[in-house]
């Protein structure tokens, strides 16, 4: 029981993270049906933004009191990664909207080759470890086993990581669901044309989707590298399947699918590796894939598809 | 940029408005290279540790600006139309060309190991190993083009089909001794094209992008139990020792193989032009395959299902074999790829079979021109060949310094070249069609009239 709870607060904040990741790859397919596959990388730039400012506030600076360094790095880091968003969308997306509809995959591959090998070549192969910046946890609960005592963690990390991850989908529910910005984004959802028609700017609504999931997918970075400590230049591929992996299991489109996706997909990855083998945890989310695609193809709260002719 | 406004244009032609635009570029360079231009993160003892290159940034910058200056100046002039890059050529020149280039492709192909043993002595064996890389890529090209081209069905785990062709090949051939090349070959083709079967069956009711993701997780995990299932596939450490391929009996050895049988002096070099002649007629048996499959019903089914896949269901085509045939052809061109793969790597690992393979292969075959035969062959020499080429800048060591090594800039450079020739021309390299049904007359159709490739 003990380990049961254990996995599963385990599970919650890997989930957090994919889900994270999940609402920009949901919410740039809902807007222009293109699957971004350079927003797993714009995730691994995001940590990448994240280290080097945590570096300078912590050794140039010398900041030591920790709450305003991570607020700093988390600013720092989602304004950075958000630049980065826009001009992947810029460079390589726009020219080819309207275009037919491989083309803007092929150049998705291409940018995240691109950034890929950029940061390889900028920052070097190796990977970079960080010492664990918040310690410490507290024991929510204790029991016994054949094999001893258990104790069920539940570190700081997780509980900001969880606690984050909660105000900030509060945050962005309100911002789809009350604000102008939210408003047009849902628009060009629907139809473009029309929302054009009715005095919508569908180029700068896109680009503002890009740039908000760019943004939550730098905090997922700095999730990731504070709760694992390790980054290198290729966490973004595989983080990023598995969290289009999370929209997809959601429903692409939807918001709230995506986080259930992405929780869902963490529990997953968690509970396989803690109940059967570790090696085939990436087997165990991909097969979720492909199974819930071929019997659900409009997801968890997706709508379904109507195809008209 | 070729869907930039007009009146951003018209802006940009004023020396201020130029430089004012290339101003904000480098101001994005500015911003977007901070953290990873003018800082670089080290492992140091005690932890990481920051270090600057300001110089690096500034020049990056400066770089930026110079060239988005003269870019406005020279390029984007308001007196072009936007997108006006490519000089207008009706599709039945490019069809002629194309024609015209395709045979003497294949001349130069032909007699291609022996222009290079006479032409480049020195370097002869470098370049056919070139040439067999690029014929590789040029095979599973045409194979994928099956798949994505033909058939519409936009595949992204390619690469498992030639893992698995792969693998059957170097597990068969290890383990029956008395299988050569030329009975393990079809055998593991066989069993790709199973795969094929087998991976295509579930996702048959999926389309697009939901297909194209499906197959990247099977792609993946078949990857990763390749590299998990160590008592039968050797895990990461792979298959090494995969025989070579021999000369009807006669192998390249020193002694008693194919140069004494020959009475001609040994040199290694036989072999390569061998390996070269293996993957030249399995490429073109590939190609031969597919030019022939598309005449018949079952290829025509294809280009069907690719423009609209309600009509032909509703005209009574069963589209779940039309896309099964397509999908087990495809992979069994792959499985044979991947035998070759093996026999002339002579060992083969789990890191040979990334999704960065599947995504080269598409990327070649989208590039060239969906559906496009000789499209691929272009495509591969252009980013197979050119990216090689970035191996042997040497020269450049002298212009920035001993440090600098060319070669880890070769998938930065080819990430950019895809996006770069994806801008440029969305359609491919070549883009033009010939429609292979026809009613009463032949009429050429460019592919941009054809929405194409939808993956219904």
């Amino acid at each position: 029981m003990e380990y049961f709870v254990q996995q599963l607060i385990n599970g919650l904040t890997l989930g957090s993270i994919y889900g994270l990741i999940a609402i920009g790859y949901t919410m740039v397919y809902g807007i222009i049906g293109m699957i971004n596959f350079a927003h797993g990388d714009i995730f691994m730039v995001g940590s990448f933004i994240a280290l080097a400012t945590f570096l300078i506030l912590t050794t140039v600076f010398g900041f030591v009191f920790l709450p305003v360094v991570l607020l700093i790095v988390l600013i720092v880091s989602m304004l950075f990664t958000s630049a980065w968003g826009w001009t992947v969308e810029r460079l390589a997306y726009r020219p080819l909207r309207g275009s037919f509809r491989l083309a803007p995959l092929i150049t998705a591959i291409g940018m995240s080759i691109v950034l890929q090998n950029f940061v390889q070549v900028t920052q070097g192969a190796r990977v970079k470890p960080l010492q664990p910046v918040i310690p410490g946890g507290m024991t929510i609960m204790e029991g016994f086993t054949e094999n001893g005592p258990i104790v069920v963690q539940l570190s700081y990390m997780q509980i900001i990581i969880i606690g984050t991850t909660v105000a900030l989908m509060i945050g962005f529910s309100l911002l789809i669901s009350r604000t102008p910005l939210g408003r047009a984004q849902r628009a060009c959802e629907q139809d473009q044309k029309m929302a054009s028609l009715l005095g919508v700017n569908v180029d700068r609504t896109i680009s503002l989707t890009f740039v908000m999931g760019a943004a939550l997918a730098s905090v997922a970075g700095i999730m990731f590298l504070l709760l694992y400590g390790v980054i290198d230049f290729y966490i973004g591929f595989l983080a990023g399947v598995k969290a289009f992996t999370a929209a997809v299991l959601g429903g692409i489109g939807s918001l709230p699918g995506a986080m259930l996706g992405g929780l869902l997909i963490g529990m997953i990855e968690v509970f396989w590796s803690a109940y059967f083998t570790v090696e085939y945890k990436d087997v165990a989310a991909f097969s979720i894939l492909a199974i819930v695609l071929i019997f659900l193809p409009s997801g968890l709260l997706g709508k379904p598809e109507v195809e008209k002719v | 940029m070729a869907t930039t406004s007009n009146a951003a244009l018209n802006d940009r032609t004023s020396m201020a408005g130029s430089i004012k635009d290339a101003a904000t570029a480098a101001g994005l360079v500015a911003l977007l290279g901070f953290f990873f231009l003018a800082i670089r993160t080290d492992i140091a003892p005690g932890g990481l540790e920051v270090t600057t290159r300001w110089g690096l940034w500034f020049s990056a910058i400066a770089l930026v600006f110079a060239g988005r200056l003269l870019l406005n100046i020279f390029v984007f002039r308001s007196d072009r139309k936007p997108g006006s890059f490519s000089i207008p050529i009706s599709p039945e020149t490019t069809s002629r060309i194309g024609k015209g280039l395709g045979w003497v492709l294949l001349t130069f192909a032909i007699i291609l190991p022996f222009f290079f043993t006479y032409v480049f002595p020195a370097r002869d064996r470098q370049y056919i190993d070139l040439a067999i890389l690029i014929m590789t890529y040029v095979m599973l090209g045409w194979g994928l083009n099956i798949v994505v081209g033909l058939a519409g069905l936009l595949d992204l785990g390619y690469v498992a089909f030639y893992a698995v062709g792969a693998y059957s090949f170097a597990l068969l051939a290890q383990n029956f001794e008395f299988m050569g090349f030329w009975v393990a070959l079809p055998l593991a083709g066989l069993l790709a094209a199973c795969w094929g079967v087998v991976l295509g069956f579930p996702v048959l009711r999926l389309r697009g992008d939901y297909l194209a993701i499906v197959t990247l997780a099977f792609g993946e995990i078949i990857r990763v139990v390749l590299l998990n299932w160590y008592s039968f596939t050797g895990g990461p450490d792979g298959v090494s020792g995969i025989p070579k391929p021999s000369f009807f009996g006669l192998e390249f050895s020193r002694n008693g193989g194919f140069a004494e049988f020959f009475g001609i002096p040994y040199d290694s070099i036989h072999r390569f032009i061998y390996l070269y002649y293996i993957i030249f007629i399995l490429a073109i048996i590939t190609n031969v395959v597919t030019l022939r499959l598309r005449r018949l019903p079952v290829g025509r089914a294809w280009e069907a299902l690719r423009e609209d896949e309600i009509a032909c269901r509703s005209l009574g085509i069963n589209t779940t074999n039309t896309k099964l045939t397509a999908f087990a052809i495809g992979a069994m061109f792959a499985g044979f790829a991947g035998s070759f793969f093996a026999t002339r790597q002579g060992f083969i690992s789990p890191e040979s079979f990334t999704f960065l393979e599947s995504a080269i292969v598409l990327a070649i075959v989208v590039l060239g021109g969906l559906g496009s035969q000789i499209g691929v062959v272009i495509a591969s020499v252009v980013m197979i060949g050119g990216i090689e080429l970035l191996r042997n800048l040497n020269f450049l060591k002298a212009v920035f310094g001993d440090d600098f090594e060319p070669s880890q800039y070769r998938m930065l450079i080819f990430g950019l070249a895809m996006v770069l020739i994806m801008v440029w021309k969305p359609r491919g390299l070549i883009s033009s069609r010939e429609p292979t049904a026809v009613l009463k007359e032949k009429k050429k159709i460019s592919g941009d009239l054809v929405s194409q490739g939808e993956g219904h």
